[in-house]
């Protein structure tokens, strides 16, 4: 049974293998059916041909044999008239008949049958015939063409031969019938000539023979020829493939042989000037990119040490402020706290700039995102006391993904700003689970919700749910776009649901090892708690 | 005149600060706010020629821009590092990865990313300094190492280590409590004065400096060992 199985398996497999092969290899589909189609002329030609060999000897045959049975039996009709008419002994003058012509066959190689007289079928005797010969060999039908007076007449039959020991070998062959009048009783015997077709079969043998014999080289040329033809198309085609794989792989500098001017020649010419079109854009690219990021470095230091400077001198006038009049008082103030909003929106540019020239890199550690969570929760614990809300974090364990603590932070800090922005009242639930795949954290606020559609546009950069609303913590409006660059970075899903006056939850599903495949998140996008009604759709994905 | 010396302070000053800054306007306005603070400070514009500031002002410790003319900081660190342990605060525009790496293999002690709270910079030059306000006779024994907390030295078999004053902070902060493991952001708070998390791979590169100073096989460390996922303990 198992060696069964093994043995199906391996002819599967065998198959399979044959298949792919078809499939890939354009010389075998062109060699197969260049030589089914010769195959199929091939036959037809050979089958015309056997065809007209084989009527051609025929005819000749028959020729021959009527031309035969008509002088034989015009000799024995002379013999017959050159008898006495006293002569009356019927058998004997018909064995008289007879015994000459068998005499002839034997040496030319033709069987003789007598039969008759024609017409009287109550009279007939036994019929007299070459020795052995089996005298059914005569086709009834052509016995009863010769019931009455008839001309010369043959058909195909079967000669069937008696052995010795009793064995019957048939050969195909030709009867021809002729008829004589016997003097003795004035009756009409028919006189049945058999000739054997076994030198034409053999001919006709020996030129099928050759006949396949020649189709069988032809098609194998026919094949070799189209293998010689296609492979001298296909392993350009098949050179050109791999240099493309290769040029897909990023070995820019991969170019095609060029040899002669013939098509071929001229296909990997375009296709060198192609591969070097590409490569100079991509270098092209890579220096715009390079230059980009030189940009967002050389800005960020220019910027960065005159806003130290200002930011220093702000704040040495907001502690000095005591000593001010009240409007100046007023101004040092509010200079202080836009330094602060400057200062986080030039990081937030910076950090964005820096994702858009592709210089963000990830520094992966081992991270638990309860740990990160609790963290964050610290942190802002004074903001959401300030904006009337509480942060809450439910985890039950650890929770450890492979990550860049730093981006995750900020990630979960961006949602937890967010939704402490947008609570208004009620607490503010942070939940964090695993499973052997992926690890999730949710963020779940009961504040103004998200509108229909609004789900997939907080993403955004700058984008505001609705513009007349006042900010509270201040934020960029690049927070949840950075989130959402680092959460790509790591290969993760940052997703949002939300209803309006329902509140929203923001999902953040990491991969537990860096470079994995999400498939599901450990934590549902739409929250199961009793105030939402589950009704699915929006923007869960 | 790139040199300035500030006035000679009538009260007791807190420590002398050398400021090696190309921007003038940040120089001054970080010696405004220094000597609010009640330290002496020094201001130094170029790359080349810190170091004989440095060797006659003797300041208690360094504020070192990353890009200078005439020297690059990087190079300037190494070479202060190489004759001093006075501490040295990297002042960097560039929050980025291999800068701060960098800055930090170079010998600095710690680092602050323009542009910073005031506040923040004070706090983590007070944490750097804070050793002289402090002085306590204590002996601790750490592996194979004997440390006199009070006169600042490290000893092992009799023969004195050099250690600079944050890696010496770094292990008392260590031997004090042989039997606790360090989470590296108690580290950051108790020996660099840091109030918030931030970065860790601060702690990481000082432990590794720490380590080819006292350690019999940097590789196979004994005295400062490594708490898989938690942190860092002292070796019994």
């Amino acid at each position: 049974m198992r060696l069964d199985r093994w043995g199906g398996q391996r002819a599967t497999r065998v198959v399979r293998h044959a298949l792919t092969f078809w499939r890939r290899s354009i010389q075998a589909r062109v060699v197969a059916s260049t030589v089914l189609l010769s195959a199929l002329v091939v036959g037809i030609v050979g089958v015309f041909l056997l065809q007209q060999t084989r009527d051609g000897l025929l005819e000749q045959r028959e020729a021959a044999a009527v031309g035969e049975a008509t002088r034989v039996t015009a000799e024995a009709r002379e013999r017959l008239a050159g008898v006495p008419p006293t002569e009356t002994d019927v058998a004997l003058q018909l064995r008289e008949l007879v015994e000459p012509i068998v005499q002839l066959g034997r040496s030319r190689d033709f069987a003789v049958v007598l039969s008759g007289p024609a017409g009287d079928s109550r009279n007939a005797g036994p019929a007299l015939y070459t020795p052995r010969l089996d005298e059914t060999s005569v086709p009834a039908d052509l016995e009863r063409h010769f019931d009455g007076v008839a001309r010369t007449a043959f058909t195909y039959t079967e000669i069937r031969q008696k052995a010795a020991d009793g064995a019957v070998t048939a050969t195909p062959g030709i009867v021809v019938g002729s008829q004589v009048r016997l003097p003795a009783d004035s009756q009409t015997y028919t006189l049945y000539y058999l000739f054997p077709l076994s030198d034409e079969i053999g001919t006709l043998r020996l030129v099928s023979r050759a006949l396949l014999t020649a189709a069988g080289l032809l098609l194998l040329l026919v094949a070799g020829v189209t293998w010689l033809v296609t492979r001298q198309v296909v392993t350009p085609v098949r050179m050109a493939r791999r240099v493309a794989e290769r040029l897909a792989a990023g070995q820019l500098q991969e170019r095609l042989k060029v040899e002669g001017e013939d098509d071929l020649a001229r296909l990997a010419t375009s296709f060198n000037q192609m591969a070097t079109n590409l490569q100079r854009q991509i270098r092209q690219l890579e220096e715009l990119s390079r230059v980009q990021r030189r940009f967002v470095s050389d800005v960020s230091h220019e910027l960065r040490t005159p806003l130290t400077t200002v930011r220093m001198a702000g704040e040495v006038l907001h502690d000095a402020r005591g000593d001010f009049d009240p409007t100046t008082a007023r101004a040092a103030e509010l200079l202080h706290h836009e330094l602060d909003r400057f200062e986080t929106l030039l990081v937030d540019l910076l950090e964005i700039s820096r994702f858009d020239a592709g210089a963000a890199v990830l520094e992966i550690d081992d991270v638990d995102l309860v740990d990160v969570a609790r963290r964050i929760v610290g942190s802002m614990s004074a903001l959401a006391t300030q904006n009337g809300v509480h942060v809450r974090l439910e985890a039950d364990r650890s929770c450890r993904a492979e990550a860049d603590v730093r981006r995750v932070e900020r990630i979960v800090r961006n949602l937890v700003s967010n939704a402490i922005d947008h609570a208004e009242s009620g607490d503010i639930v942070i939940r964090v689970a695993g499973d052997d795949h992926a690890a999730a954290i949710a963020v779940r606020d009961h504040g103004v919700g998200l509108g229909v559609g609004d789900a997939a546009m907080v993403f955004n950069r700058f984008w505001r749910a609705d513009p007349a609303r006042a900010r509270t913590s201040g934020g960029t409006g690049l927070g949840l776009s950075i989130a959402m660059e680092d959460t790509h970075l790591h290969g993760g899903w940052l997703q949002a649901w939300g209803r309006p006056g329902e509140g929203a939850q923001f999902r953040l599903t990491l991969p537990r090892r860096n470079g994995g495949v999400l498939r599901r998140s450990p934590l549902p996008l739409v929250p199961a708690d009793p105030t939402v009604q589950q009704v699915r759709g929006g923007a869960a994905r | 005149m790139e040199r300035m010396t500030s006035p000679a302070p009538d009260i007791a000053t807190r420590g002398r600060i050398l400021v090696v800054d190309d921007d003038a306007s940040l120089a001054e306005m970080l010696t405004i706010v220094l000597r609010q603070e009640g330290f002496e400070t020094q201001m130094f514009g170029r790359g080349d020629g810190a170091l004989q500031v440095f060797r006659d002002y003797h300041p208690d410790l360094v504020l070192l821009d990353l890009m200078l003319p005439g020297k690059d900081g990087i190079d300037v660190c190494k070479e202060i590092r190489a004759e001093s342990g006075v501490p040295i605060v990297m002042l960097t525009a560039k929050g980025d990865t291999i800068d701060v790496v960098v800055g930090l293999e170079s010998g600095a002690d710690d680092y602050i990313v323009k542009p910073f709270k005031p506040k923040e910079l004070i706090a983590r030059i007070r944490a750097r300094v804070r050793r002289f306000d402090t002085p306590s006779p204590e002996a601790l024994a750490i592996g194979d190492l004997d440390i006199d907390v009070a006169g600042h030295s490290v000893m092992r078999e009799g023969r004195p280590i050099g250690l600079t004053p944050l890696e010496f902070d770094l292990l008392v902060c260590l031997a004090r409590k042989p039997w606790q493991v360090f989470t590296r952001e108690v580290l950051l708070e108790e020996v660099w004065g840091y109030r918030h998390a931030a970065d860790t791979r601060l702690v990481n590169v000082h432990v590794q400096r720490l380590r080819s100073k006292v350690e019999h096989d940097p590789e196979n460390p004994e005295v400062v060992l490594t708490v898989r996922g938690v942190g860092y303990k002292a070796g019994i």
